[in-house]
């Protein structure tokens, strides 16, 4: 083939210039049309299931969408693997705690302390931030797990900050028991959203395109001018800023914090569990990995009064993600769907392309 | 002509391999200039002393006047020096527009503020990006993640996006390395329009028709130190570069020589 065939071949090829892969438009129609339906029932929920225990998992289920799809904003987007985003729930919890009792809030104007948990998260996240992520790839998953550690320790030892193993109580809410889980529903709900708007603004924005590129080749993309540390150090920050508030609410929830259940290994792995199985890196996927564990997990532990089970199902889970899933359901299923729409009307689309390079159908 | 880039007296050793040894190498401005020598020579280790990706142990850089030695790879590329990589750099899990768009960070102000929430890549960015692909023939890929291209087409992204920043001179390492040959013809073809319109080119290659039939100037580097430079007519005779280099050839026709008596 000469250089003149293969020109003008491309120049077919530029004409029309499709910048989405066939199918993907049909996929996204869909991909709108459930999440408008999710919305929907996520909001009736509350009004039509009264049962109080159904109430309390939609309720951490929401915290942990929250904290996924956190997670993935700075995990999936940049390819670093965080496991101690713990520190930040709890730095939230603890952070509403303490300020609580320091200033003897009372009632409904806890929720004020809410930015306080975040603050005090995103502060956390800064020289967290500045060591961790001075190294990559698995050092820095060993340095998180490590970082955490510590954090879990001081939550146990420093008395006179955290109450050592006794933990804080939050400001009771004189609210009607009834409605006391739908307030705190609705909520969740909010800053659920919030998140997964966010997530889904920083994915298409230069930011996010940044974040993909380090992703990808961190040195190649520091050469083309893309700031690593500044725009690792932000995505972090913004993680664990709204993991910390979700650690805050879920205090005033739960009405309790201890060393052992605010920072918890646990929540580590699910929140990155979550994540995996949905899809790392994509919007919905967190969305979906929340929405399949956390109610399978409260469940189970509530079901069989044995929270080893949840536990050891839970690590099954994460073995079958990495052999049968490895890339997330949403891009999984996203590829067989765009794969079928194709098939389906292969006829009609290479008509459509033909006119779109000004061919004759 | 005047020199665009120097890079005088260059020497890096790892451990106690002296990978350059006192290397000089001039390239004019708006001129093809090659690189060639044998493996290990030490070719891509210049390219990356260049390029800010390894520090020299003793010499200079020099870009149109100014002392870059020792710059970080990002100061490197926005001062106008593009590069391309032996085994090809580009983001596989971005769309290939995306790799262009990623490039298009650093086009001189990268420093001033621009919303981090606006969406990547604005039309004039995409425009210039399209543009670009267009040129190199590969725009009909834009919507495909970068990973799903042949190996050809990942060196034509790679330096279609060098190309967005505009850079004064884009320095190839093996451009035309394990490409198929209509893909060379084409690759040349652009390297030369681009030549003709400004941009200098510093070329690594070991395809001896690709070097020869497109440079104007050639340099020949052997265990860190350059033994000949020239035009192609000149180098193509020069005795040591036949020794170095090119030397093989004899060998080999002596070895048939040798099995045919």
């Amino acid at each position: 083939m000469s250089s003149a065939t293969a020109g003008s071949a491309a120049q077919a090829g530029t004409a029309a210039a499709p910048l989405l892969p066939p199918g993907a438009r049909s996929v996204n129609l869909t991909r709108t049309g459930v999440f408008v339906l999710l919305l929907a029932v996520s909001i009736v929920f509350p009004l039509a299931v009264t049962n109080q225990s159904a109430n309390s998992i939609a309720f951490q289920t929401l915290i942990f969408v929250c904290a996924a799809a956190a997670w993935n904003i700075f995990s999936g987007y940049s390819g670093y693997i965080a496991l101690g985003h713990a520190v930040f729930f709890g730095s939230g919890a603890y952070a509403a705690g303490i300020a609580a009792e320091h200033w003897h809030v009372t009632g409904g104007t806890e929720f004020v302390l809410l930015p306080l948990a975040a603050a005090v998260a995103a502060l956390i996240a800064v020289p967290f931030g500045l060591i961790a992520l001075r190294v990559r790839r698995h050092t820095f998953v060993v340095i998180t797990i490590a970082i955490f550690f510590i954090f879990q320790l001081m939550a146990f030892n420093l008395n006179g900050v955290t109450n050592g193993t006794i933990g804080l109580n939050a400001p009771f809410l004189l609210w009607d028991p009834v409605t006391f889980d739908q307030r705190f529903y609705y909520i969740a709900l909010g800053l659920a959203l919030a998140t997964i708007g966010l997530s889904w603004l920083i994915k298409g924005s230069r930011f996010g395109l940044q974040l993909r590129a380090i992703r990808d080749d961190e040195d190649r993309a520091a050469s083309l001018g893309v700031r690593a540390m500044p725009v690792k150090l932000t995505a972090f920050v913004i993680s664990g800023a709204i993991t910390g508030l979700a650690g805050g609410l879920w205090f005033f929830f739960i009405g309790q914090v201890l060393p052992q259940s605010g920072f918890d290994p646990l929540f580590d792995l699910t929140v990155a569990l979550m994540a995996f199985l949905g899809g790392l890196g994509t919007v919905s996927g967190p969305l979906l990995g929340a929405l399949i564990i956390e109610p399978a997990q409260q469940y189970m532990t509530t079901a069989f009064s044995n929270s080893y089970l949840s536990q050891i199902l839970l690590g099954a889970l994460f073995l079958a993600v990495v052999l049968f899933v490895p890339r997330g359901l949403i891009p999984t299923i996203t590829e067989k769907a765009g794969g079928w729409l194709e098939r389906r009307r292969p006829a009609e689309q290479a008509g459509a392309l033909a006119v779109a390079k000004g061919e004759k159908p | 002509m005047s020199a665009l880039l120097r890079a005088e007296r260059i020497s890096k050793a790892y451990g106690g391999v002296h990978a350059l040894d006192g290397c000089t190498v001039v390239v004019q401005a708006g001129s093809i200039t090659a690189l060639i020598g044998p493996n290990g020579s030490g070719k891509t280790t210049l390219f990356n002393v260049i390029t800010g990706y390894d520090r020299p142990d003793a010499g200079e850089v020099y870009y149109g006047g100014n002392k870059i030695t020792g710059a970080s790879p990002q100061r490197v590329f926005g001062a106008g020096i593009g590069r391309t990589f032996q085994l090809t750099r580009i983001f596989p899990r971005l769309t290939v527009l995306e790799n262009m768009i990623v490039a298009s960070q650093y086009t001189g102000e990268a420093y001033r503020f621009r919303n981090p929430l606006a969406r990547a890549g604005g039309p004039a960015d995409r425009h210039r990006a399209m543009e670009l692909l267009e040129f190199t023939g590969i725009a009909g890929h834009a919507g495909k993640l970068a990973g799903t291209l042949s190996y050809g087409q990942r060196k034509l992204l790679e330096l279609s996006y060098v190309l967005v920043a505009d850079p004064a001179i884009v320095l190839l390492d093996e451009p035309a390395g394990g490409v198929n040959p209509s893909l060379i013809n084409q690759l040349a073809e652009r390297i030369r329009e681009l030549n003709a319109a400004g941009k200098t080119f510093l070329i690594v290659e070991h395809n001896m028709e690709f070097v020869m039939g497109l440079c104007h100037h050639i340099a020949v580097l052997d265990y860190g130190t350059i033994v000949a430079t020239g035009p192609p007519s000149v180098i193509r005779n020069d005795p040591r570069v036949l020794d170095a280099y090119l030397g093989t050839a004899e060998d080999d026709a002596e070895a048939r020589d040798d099995g045919a008596g």
